[in-house]
């Protein structure tokens, strides 16, 4: 996985709540066993409304989303995930996601940055006055900044510390893990027997 | 202070606790099915990794499924590869499935528990959000995405960050007509669909103690729809009745030994949750959605609410977008709405006991003109046990449709979906925007309303078909 430290992007605002991850990418693109080329299918069913955000100039390099309350509910499928990174997406700024999604998006190296509802309002807001600007996160300080001089936002977004120090020094989950097999060697060993098995 | 059954359950999976990280939790049974688990072998093949405990891991084949033409090979050739390749990746690995054909395929969620899998006490995980169905038997089971599959392939084990404990108290009964669904989605609409999130939640009192497991399990299932990192229920008797004799349960002293521990699996009496939420289960009444996520639900007997009625922006906005979606007015009676299509199935109500009381509801009934009612058993045994009972011959004498086991309509991924503008009365668990088919319109509902509904051509409850009934005689 890629490091992530700091990232600044075009931000597109996504004013809709409860986008769950069957709007994100429909079941029917879920299909393909490989991990790219999901980029098509995001938001499909909306990207054929040309007044989409998506759609619109100004943001057609957006590699930020900002997005209302509820962000990647429903369907555990990481092909959500997938889906926005392989459009060229690197954070989603929401003031509450799908816990799943949101898992996934911390092993897939995609920044789930969360934020009080209020500062979703003020970059929501400050996009649509200035289209095509920019936002910057930095996962070191945890703060997400948009705009200059005295209409500047800046805030703190969270994240737990856990996902947040595997994505700034771009850590496979499984090779940490296996650094402990002794543990799970040793936990194995006192499973009782009455526990089933497949084979 | 004591604990709450589901910290019981944690503590007893702990493999790894350190400050500042997540615990690793070991996982007892992991389900594999076709639509997650590709890119989870391939990075186990990149990275030169085994599946640690093969017979700790089950597949079986459900979502991609056809529910027609079984004999044959499945036409969508998409489709096809990603079954394919399901089964190549079993064979290469090890893993014991279940395919298409296989007397044991099915729903991953309606296979573990039919098999006897799925047990008090355990740690489940599959790449499917509805994992969630396992609580029902009192275990900690939630889904999770590729990742995290390639990382329990690999190691049996999932680091994890113990959520919150929630209690949700169901005091009272559930009076005659109205079912565990209606319960469920009763519940959703009052917390929406983020009131969940962070918390394990134990459905408790006795209104969740007299209902059956498999009702158990349309509860539990529906607990990710309301954000839940998982949902259950403490094991007890109906639990144990449930279990003993199917294949994977525990046998002789093995048995004696599983139940003593069982029987430890309750909250203590001075254990605290973190949130507590009570429901009156006497005041529940057959309940649908009228919008596009399992939170905007209304009672059957109410009306499609006003979007001004809400007082949150977000929540008005969503209300406008599903109405202008669902192609519906505010102010009009749910019963007015007519319905295209009835799909009775999925993990949520596609049980043996779910399709005894549709079939004793539709007996001497016709399905209305101009609608469809789709029969899609859980799995091959639950279609089986049906036949046997002769469920079946009452389907298609009210004109209903028979088909196959699997996933079909609750997300159509196989050819069974709604057209655009088709409104759906379906006993599945989602009425996202295109989730039944690109421009598909759903409600979801009970097995009852759902059978109601197709017999009468719009939504409509049992009481509903008794007046029909009383009418005719």
């Amino acid at each position: 996985m890629e490091k992530f430290s700091t990232h600044t992007g075009v931000g597109a605002p996504l004013r809709r709540s409860n986008v769950d991850t069957d709007q994100i990418i429909p079941a029917v693109w879920l299909k393909k066993v490989t991990r790219d080329g999901f980029e098509e299918g995001l938001f499909s069913a909306w990207r054929s409304d040309p007044d989409f955000v998506l759609n619109r100039d100004a943001y057609k390099d957006a590699t930020v989303l900002v997005a209302g309350p509820d962000f990647g509910t429903g369907s555990s499928r990481e092909h959500a995930v997938w889906a926005l990174q392989n459009y060229g997406f690197k954070a989603v700024i929401s003031s509450r996601f799908g816990d799943i999604f949101r898992g996934n998006s911390g092993k897939a190296g995609l920044l789930a940055a969360q934020v009080d509802e209020k500062v979703v309002q003020r970059l929501w807001d400050y996009l649509d006055d200035n289209p095509g600007a920019s936002i910057t996160l930095d996962l070191e300080s945890r703060t997400v900044k948009a705009g200059e001089g005295v209409d500047a936002i800046e805030d703190s977004f969270t994240i737990d510390d856990y996902t947040r120090w595997r994505l700034l020094e771009g850590l496979d989950d499984v090779g940490i893990t296996l650094s402990h097999e002794d543990d799970i060697v040793a936990y194995e060993s006192t499973r009782p027997s009455f526990k089933p098995v497949t084979l | 202070m004591g604990k709450t059954l589901a910290e019981k359950i944690w503590e007893e999976h702990v493999v790894r606790r350190h400050e500042g990280e997540p615990d690793l939790l070991y996982i007892d049974l992991h389900l594999i099915h076709e639509v997650t688990s590709p890119q989870a072998f391939d990075g186990l093949r990149l990275s030169g990794r085994a599946v640690r405990r093969p017979d700790l891991t089950l597949a079986t084949e459900d979502h991609n499924i056809p529910t027609t033409d079984l004999d044959k090979p499945i036409a969508d050739l998409v489709s096809r590869t990603q079954v394919e390749t399901l089964r190549r990746n079993c064979e290469e690995f090890g893993v014991r499935l279940h395919p298409m054909g296989d007397i044991d395929q099915g729903i991953v969620h309606v296979v573990g528990p039919q098999l006897g899998l799925t047990q008090p006490g355990m740690t489940i995980v599959c790449g499917d959000s509805h994992t969630s169905t396992h609580g029902a038997f009192g275990s900690i089971a939630f889904g999770i995405g590729t990742s995290e599959v390639e990382h329990v392939l690999a190691t049996q084990s999932l680091s994890q960050a113990k959520p919150k404990m929630m209690a949700v108290e169901v005091v009272g009964e559930l009076p005659v007509g109205s079912t565990a669904k209606d319960l469920i989605l009763a519940l959703i609409t009052q917390e929406t669909t983020g009131g969940g999130q962070g918390y394990i939640v134990e459905y408790r009192g006795e209104a969740i103690r007299a209902l059956s497991m498999e009702a158990r399990m349309t509860i539990c299932n529906m607990s990710i729809e309301w954000g839940a990192k998982a949902g259950l229920i403490a094991p007890d008797q109906t639990t144990y009745d449930y279990l003993q004799g199917r294949p994977s349960a525990p046998t002789g002293a093995d048995w004696d030994a599983a139940v003593a521990h069982w029987d430890s699996l309750v909250t203590d009496d001075d254990a605290e949750f973190d949130k507590v939420i009570t429901i009156d289960a006497s005041t529940i009444t057959p309940f649908v959605t009228w919008g596009t996520n399992p939170g905007q639900g209304v009672a059957l007997s109410g009306n499609v609410p006003d979007p001004a009625s809400f007082e949150d922006d977000n929540e008005r906005v969503a209300a406008e977008n599903a109405l202008r979606y669902m192609g519906l007015e505010a102010g009009t009676p749910m019963k007015d709405i007519k319905v295209d299509t009835v799909f009775i199935g999925s993990c949520t109500n596609g049980r043996i006991e779910d399709l005894r009381v549709a079939a004793s509801l539709i007996e001497g009934h016709k399905v209305a003109d101009d609608t469809r009612i789709l029969v899609v058993p859980g799995s091959v045994r639950v279609r089986l046990q049906a036949e046997e009972e002769g469920l079946d011959v009452i389907f298609k004498d009210a004109g209903a449709e028979w088909r196959g086991a699997g996933c079909s309509m609750c997300l159509g991924m196989n050819p069974d979906q709604l057209t655009p503008g088709e409104r759906s009365a379906s006993t599945s668990n989602r009425n996202f925007e295109g989730r039944q088919g690109k421009g598909g319109r759903t409600h979801l509902v009970s097995p009852d309303v759902a059978v109601a509904t197709g017999i009468l051509g719009h939504l409509a409850g049992p009481a509903d078909l008794a007046e029909l009934e009383k009418a005719g005689a």
